[in-house]
C-alpha cells in the first residue's frame, strides 16, 4: 500500500480550514455592490392570492425592488421541474402541477414564496416585506398523506383530480396474489414512515449575479450538484443558455439530499440581479429552512409477507401512499418508486414481489430525497415485517433471515424487482454482528434489566441499498431525465503536483482526502501535492454531483480511469527517455521502470518532460499531462449489512435508551476507514433520530408545528451509545476499485433495528418516532388487560 | 429584530427610571427568552434595559441560614458554586440541568423567575424551598409569586434584585426534559424544611404549583413508596406535541418519587 493510499485512515485534509473558520460558504462570499433579498412566504397552507400591493414596501428605505410571480412571468422564465418521469400503471404520465418560482395566483404550502423584496441591507428588505400587502383568500388545506386522494379533499392543483400524481406499480401482481393465497402463513402490517426535516447545519443560500457586459449570470449556491443546477436553471427555467450561466457551489455545510434540488430562491436571486443590476444575496434563516428545504420520507404503507411451512418467503405485497407535498421537487417522483420498490427484495430470495405506489399532493412542504431516499423506507418496511414474521412463527429473527438469505453462490442475482445484485455475503455480516453484539448473552442481560424494573429488547436489521447511482441507460429506461455517469480530470503542472477536478461535490464527506488517497495510491503522488477541485461549472468537467452514495463508486472510478490514462501517456514518454520499448515499461509507486532492470524515471521527471518536451520527438505524444475520464457504471453497487440494536425501556416513563448498537457493513473495498466510520456514525445518528425523536407535525390547517429546534428534536451525542462498528468485504465486481459507497447506510439500516428492539422489549409496535409518551401508552394498553384479570 | 433604544444602567434606581421613562420598555437579564423573541419579531419594545451592568444584582452569598442569590446570577454560576453545593445541594443540581451550557452561561435566575415560563426549572425550587423574591420595593413569598402562565405578582415596573432560599433539611429535584428544547416537560422538587414537606411542580401546569396531598403523604412517611398510590388530575395541565396532559399528570407522580429518591 502506498503511503496514505487506499486503506489508510488519513486525517481529513479539509478539516484544518473548517475548524479554524477558514471555510468559504456562500454566506461568507460578498460581491461588490451586493444587495440583499428577503422572501415573503405564505403563512397559509392553501390560499388564493387575490392581489399583492407592494407600493408601501417599494417606498420603504433602501428598497430596490419587490418581485412577484408576475415579474417572473414577464421575464418569460418558466417554473421548476421534476426531472424524473414516472408513468402510472395505465401508461399515463405523472401529473406534474406547475411549480412557479414565486406564487402565481395561489399559495400551496406554508412557506411558499409569495414575493421577494430586494434592498440595500437584509434588514431593510425584511422590514419592507412587512409592508407588502397580500390579499389572501384562505382555502381549506389537504394535509394528511393517507386521506389526500380521498373524495372531498381540497384540491392542491387545478385539473389534477384527487391530488393523484401517479399510480405506479412494479412486479408480478398475479404471481404475488397467487403465492399469498397459497401461503402457509401471511404476516400483515401497516406502517407510517415519518416525515423528516433535513436540517443541514448550513442553511441554504444564494447569490445571483448578472453581468451586463457578457449578458451572463453567476450563481453562488448551496448545491450538491452545480452542473445539474445549471442544466435545469438554463434549460427549463430558461434563465440563460448554459454557457452564460456559471454555477458555483463552494464549501457547503451538509446537504443530506436537501441541496440536490433546484429551488425557487436561487432562481429568484438571478432574476432580481438582472432587474436591479446588482448581485443579490439571500441566506435562509433557520425558520425558513424548516418550511422550505424539501422534507424527507412521509409514507403510509400496508404490506403482506407470505411464507411457506418452513418460513421461506414466497411473496411480498406492498401498497404505499407517498406524500409529495405541494409540488414535485426535482427528483421527488423517483424516490418512492425506483429508489424504493426496487429494494424490496432486501437480502432475501423472495421469488415474487409486487408493489403499488400512489403518490399524492398535499398542502405541505415538497418532499424529496433525504439521506437514503426510498431505501430507508423499503428497509424499514421489510426488516420490520421479517422480524414480525419471526415472532409470529416463533423462530429466532436471525435464523429466519439466514434461512431466506440469497446465498453467496447465487450472485449475480436477479431480484423480482428489476435489480441485479452483483455480489454479497449476507451471512458473513450477520455472523460478525451476532458476535459483536454478544447475542448469546442477551437473555442474561434481559434478566438483569428486569431485576432493575426495566424492559430490554433486541432488534435486527439486515439492509441492502442500491448505490453508485447509476448506469445511465438503465435509469434512462426508467424515466430519468439525465445520465448518471461521472467525470474527473487530472491536471499535472511542470513541478509534478496535480489538481483533481471532479464532477462530484463534497459537503462534509471528505472527498478532498479520499480522492487524494486514490491519486497517492494509483500515481504515487503524496496527498499534500494533490488538490481536489469541485463545485464550479467553469472549472470542472461536466459532472452529475453527489447523492445516492455515488461519489466514490462513480466519481472515484472516473478519477482512477483518468489516472490510468496518465500512466499510459507517461509510459510512452518514459519508454523514449529510457530507450526501451513501451511494452517493457512498468509503473509502480510513482516510477516508470524498464522491466527487469533498475533503470527508471519518476512520474515527476516524466511530467516535467511532458511540459518541457526537449527530448521528445515530434508526434510521439502531445505535450502536457492532463487527462479526463468519464465513467458510466455498469450496474448499481449494493452495500449491505447487519445492524443489531439493544434497548432498555423505562416502564415508568416510556423512555427508550439504546444500550448497544452494532453495525457491520459490507461497503466493498474501503479507501479511508476513519472517514467511513464517520459516515456510518452520522448515518446511524440520523436513523436513530428518525426512530426515536424526529418527526414533522402538521396541524389540520397545514401549519408546521414542529418548526423550530424548540420542538423538532435533533439527535445529540448524549442520546447515542458508543457504536460498535465493523466491516466485512465483498468487493464490487464492476468497478476496478471494488468500492460500493457508504454515505447512507447508517440512516437506511438503523430505524428498523431500533424499532424492532423496542417491539421486542414492550411486546407491541409503536410508530416512529417512538416518543416516551407513545411507548408509555403502549405499555399502559398492554398492562390494562392484565390488571383486569 | 426591530430597532429599540438600548440602555445599560449601573444601578437599580437608574434601571427603574429608564423603564418608567420608556413608552414600552423591557428589562433584559440574560436575554435567553427576550433575544429570541426579538429576533423572531414577536415583540417590539421601545427600549431594552440591560441589567448586566448593575453590580448589586450579582453574587451569591450566605445570610445566616439562607442562601441569597443575586437576580443576575447565571445558571452556570449557581451550578458551579461550591457555596450553593454545600448549603442546598438540590438547588445546585437543578441549576446544572437547565438548558445547555450556552444557556447556562447567559440565562439568569432573576430573568427566569420574572418570565415565569411554565417549563422553567427554577420556579419549582422557589416554591418547594419556600424562597422569598426580593424586589426593588418589597419581598414576595414564593406562595404568592406565581400567578399564571407567564404571570407573576411583580408590578409592571418592579425588578427582582435577589432570591433568598432558606436552607432546607434536604431537597431533591427530578426533571423529565423536553428532548428538543431541554425545558422541563415535568420537573418536581421535593424539600424537607423546618415548616414541613413541600412538593412543587414545574412544566406540567400554566405556572409552578404545589401538591398538598403529596406533601401530606410525605410528611407521614418521607419515602417514594408513600407516593405510590397518589395521582394527579390531568385537568388544567399543559398539553402539546411532546406530552399530553394525561402523560404529564402521570409523570408528575413518577418525577416526585424520583425527586424523593434524589433528596440529599
Amino acid at each position: 500500500m502506498a503511503e496514505n493510499g487506499i486503506g489508510a485512515s488519513v486525517r481529513r485534509k479539509e478539516d484544518y480550514r473548517f475548524i479554524t473558520g477558514g471555510g468559504q460558504y456562500v454566506d461568507d462570499i460578498n460581491r461588490p455592490g451586493q444587495a440583499y433579498a428577503y422572501f415573503l412566504r405564505s403563512p397559509h397552507a392553501h390560499a388564493a392570492i387575490r392581489g399583492i400591493d407592494a407600493s408601501q414596501a417599494l417606498a420603504a428605505p433602501g428598497v430596490l425592488a419587490v418581485l412577484t410571480g408576475d415579474d417572473v412571468k414577464a421575464a418569460g422564465w418558466g417554473g421548476l421541474i421534476c426531472g424524473w418521469m414516472v408513468k402510472s400503471k395505465d401508461g399515463s404520465d405523472m401529473k406534474a402541477g406547475p411549480h412557479p418560482i414565486l406564487c402565481q395566483g395561489k399559495a400551496r404550502y406554508v412557506g411558499d414564496p409569495v414575493a421577494m423584496v430586494v434592498a440595500e441591507t437584509y434588514l431593510q428588505a425584511k422590514d419592507a416585506a412587512e409592508l407588502v400587502e397580500v390579499d389572501y383568500d384562505v382555502l381549506p388545506a389537504c394535509v394528511a398523506t393517507d386521506k389526500a386522494d380521498q373524495p372531498g379533499q381540497p384540491q392542491v392543483h387545478d385539473g389534477i383530480a384527487n391530488n393523484a400524481v401517479y399510480n405506479w406499480e412494479l412486479g408480478d401482481k398475479a404471481a404475488v396474489d397467487a403465492a399469498i393465497a397459497a401461503a402457509a402463513h401471511v404476516t400483515k402490517l401497516d406502517f407510517v414512515n415519518n416525515r423528516l426535516v433535513p436540517n443541514a447545519m448550513e442553511p441554504r443560500a444564494a447569490i445571483g449575479d448578472y453581468d451586463r457586459a457578457s449578458n451572463g449570470f453567476t450563481l453562488h449556491t448551496t448545491s450538491q450538484n452545480p452542473h445539474v443546477a445549471r442544466l435545469v436553471i438554463s434549460a427549463f427555467v430558461g434563465v440563460a443558455p448554459e454557457h452564460k450561466l456559471r454555477v458555483i457551489a463552494p464549501d457547503v455545510g451538509g446537504g443530506f439530499g436537501s441541496k440536490i434540488f433546484i429551488y425557487n430562491e436561487e432562481c429568484a436571486c438571478l432574476l432580481a440581479s438582472r432587474m436591479v443590476r446588482r448581485p443579490v444575496k439571500w441566506t435562509a434563516e433557520r425558520s425558513e429552512s424548516f418550511v422550505s428545504d424539501a422534507h424527507g420520507r412521509d409514507h403510509v404503507t400496508h404490506a403482506e409477507l407470505a411464507m411457506d411451512r418452513d418460513g421461506r418467503f414466497t411473496a411480498l405485497r406492498v401498497h404505499t401512499k407517498a406524500n409529495m407535498g405541494a409540488y414535485l421537487s426535482t427528483f421527488a417522483s423517483c424516490v418512492p418508486t425506483y429508489l424504493y420498490a426496487t429494494l424490496l427484495a432486501g437480502q432475501y430470495k423472495t421469488p415474487a414481489i409486487y408493489c403499488e405506489v400512489d403518490a399524492v399532493y398535499t398542502n405541505t412542504t415538497p418532499v424529496d430525497a433525504y439521506r437514503g431516499a426510498g431505501r430507508p423506507e423499503a428497509t424499514f418496511l421489510l426488516e420490520t415485517i421479517v422480524e414480525t414474521a419471526a415472532k409470529e412463527l416463533g423462530v429466532d429473527p436471525a435464523e429466519l433471515r439466514r434461512r431466506n438469505f440469497i446465498e453467496p453462490s447465487a450472485f449475480p442475482y436477479q431480484t423480482p424487482v428489476a435489480l441485479v445484485y452483483d455480489i454479497g455475503n449476507y451471512g458473513a455480516h450477520l455472523d460478525k454482528a451476532l458476535e459483536l453484539a454478544d447475542y448469546a448473552g442477551f437473555a442474561g442481560r434481559r434478566a438483569k434489566s428486569e431485576a432493575r424494573g426495566k424492559l430490554r429488547g433486541v432488534g435486527f436489521s439486515c439492509y441492502i441499498e442500491a448505490c453508485g447511482i447509476a448506469p445511465s441507460a438503465v435509469v434512462g429506461s426508467l424515466g430519468a431525465g439525465v445520465g448518471l455517469w461521472e467525470s474527473a480530470k487530472i491536471r499535472f503542472t511542470h513541478t509534478g503536483v496535480c489538481q483533481v477536478l471532479t464532477g462530484t461535490h463534497t459537503h462534509g464527506q471528505g472527498h478532498e482526502t479520499t480522492f487524494a488517497q486514490l491519486i497517492a495510491d494509483k500515481l504515487g503522488v503524496p496527498i499534500d501535492n494533490v488538490e481536489v477541485v469541485h463545485g464550479d461549472t467553469d472549472k470542472t468537467p461536466v459532472g452529475m454531483g453527489t447523492y445516492g452514495s455515488r461519489s466514490l463508486a462513480v466519481g472515484g472510478q472516473a478519477i482512477v480511469n483518468a489516472a490510468e490514462k496518465i500512466i499510459a501517456k507517461g509510459k510512452k514518454i518514459a519508454a523514449h527517455l529510457l530507450e526501451a520499448a513501451e511494452a517493457d515499461i512498468e509503473f509502480q509507486n510513482g516510477s516508470f521502470t524498464v522491466k527487469g532492470t533498475d533503470r527508471s524515471k519518476s512520474l515527476g521527471e516524466v511530467v516535467f518532460e511532458a511540459y518541457v518536451p526537449h527530448h521528445i520527438p515530434q508526434g510521439l505524444v502531445e505535450p502536457g499531462m492532463e487527462e479526463t475520464a468519464f465513467y458510466d457504471p455498469a450496474n448499481f453497487t449494493y452495500p449491505s449489512g447487519t445492524y443489531i440494536c439493544e434497548v432498555e425501556v423505562d416502564q415508568d416513563t416510556g423512555v427508550v435508551e439504546i444500550d448497544r448498537f452494532v453495525a457491520v457493513d459490507d461497503f466493498g473495498k474501503v479507501i479511508n476507514p476513519m472517514i467511513v466510520e464517520g459516515q456510518v456514525h452520522g448515518g446511524l445518528a440520523q436513523g436513530i433520530g428518525q426512530a426515536l425523536i424526529e418527526g414533522c407535525v402538521y396541524d389540520e390547517a397545514g401549519q408546521l408545528l414542529s418548526a423550530s429546534y424548540m420542538d423538532y428534536c435533533m439527535p445529540r451525542a448524549d442520546g447515542l451509545p458508543d457504536f460498535q462498528i465493523a466491516t466485512t468485504e465483498t468487493p464490487c465486481t464492476h468497478n476496478t476499485l471494488g468500492v460500493k459507497g457508504c454515505g447512507e447506510a447508517g440512516a437506511i439500516g438503523s430505524p428498523p433495528a431500533v424499532m424492532n428492539a423496542i417491539t421486542d422489549a414492550i411486546g407491541v409496535r409503536v410508530s416512529m418516532p417512538a416518543t416516551p409518551e407513545k411507548v408509555w401508552r403502549a405499555l399502559q394498553n398492554r398492562q390494562m388487560p392484565q390488571a383486569a384479570e | 429584530m426591530y430597532a429599540f433604544e438600548f440602555h445599560r444602567p449601573s444601578s437599580v434606581a437608574d434601571a427603574i427610571a429608564a423603564l418608567k421613562a420608556a413608552s414600552d420598555g423591557k428589562l433584559m437579564a440574560g436575554g435567553q427568552t427576550l433575544i429570541p423573541t426579538l429576533k423572531q419579531r414577536l415583540a417590539q419594545p421601545s427600549d431594552v434595559i440591560d441589567l448586566g451592568g448593575i453590580k448589586e444584582l450579582h453574587g451569591i452569598r450566605q445570610d445566616g441560614n439562607s442562601l441569597v442569590i443575586g437576580a443576575m446570577a447565571k445558571h452556570g454560576e449557581v451550578a458551579g458554586s461550591d457555596l450553593v453545593k454545600s448549603v442546598i445541594p438540590g438547588l445546585h443540581e437543578l441549576a446544572g440541568l437547565i438548558g445547555d451550557p450556552q444557556v447556562r452561561n447567559r440565562g439568569t435566575i432573576g430573568g427566569s423567575l420574572a418570565n415565569s415560563d411554565p417549563a422553567a426549572d427554577y420556579p419549582a425550587a422557589v416554591l418547594a424551598l419556600n424562597a422569598t423574591i426580593k424586589t426593588d420595593r418589597r419581598s414576595i413569598a414564593a406562595d404568592d409569586y406565581f400567578t399564571g402562565l407567564f404571570q407573576t405578582a411583580l408590578a409592571d415596573d418592579e425588578l427582582i434584585t435577589a432570591i433568598s432560599f432558606p436552607r432546607p433539611e434536604a431537597c431533591g429535584y427530578a426533571k423529565f426534559r423536553n428532548p428538543a428544547s431541554r425545558y422541563a416537560i415535568v420537573g418536581v422538587m421535593v424539600a424537607r424544611t423546618g415548616g414541613g414537606v413541600r412538593v412543587a411542580v414545574t412544566g406540567a401546569g400554566p405556572c409552578a404549583f404545589r401538591l398538598p396531598d403529596f406533601e401530606r403523604a410525605l410528611a407521614g412517611s418521607f419515602s417514594a413508596d408513600a407516593l405510590a398510590g397518589l395521582s394527579v388530575s390531568p385537568s388544567g395541565l399543559n398539553s402539546d406535541m411532546h406530552a399530553s396532559a394525561e402523560y404529564r399528570a402521570h409523570l408528575v407522580r413518577v418525577m416526585a418519587q424520583r425527586a424523593v429518591k434524589a433528596v440529599r
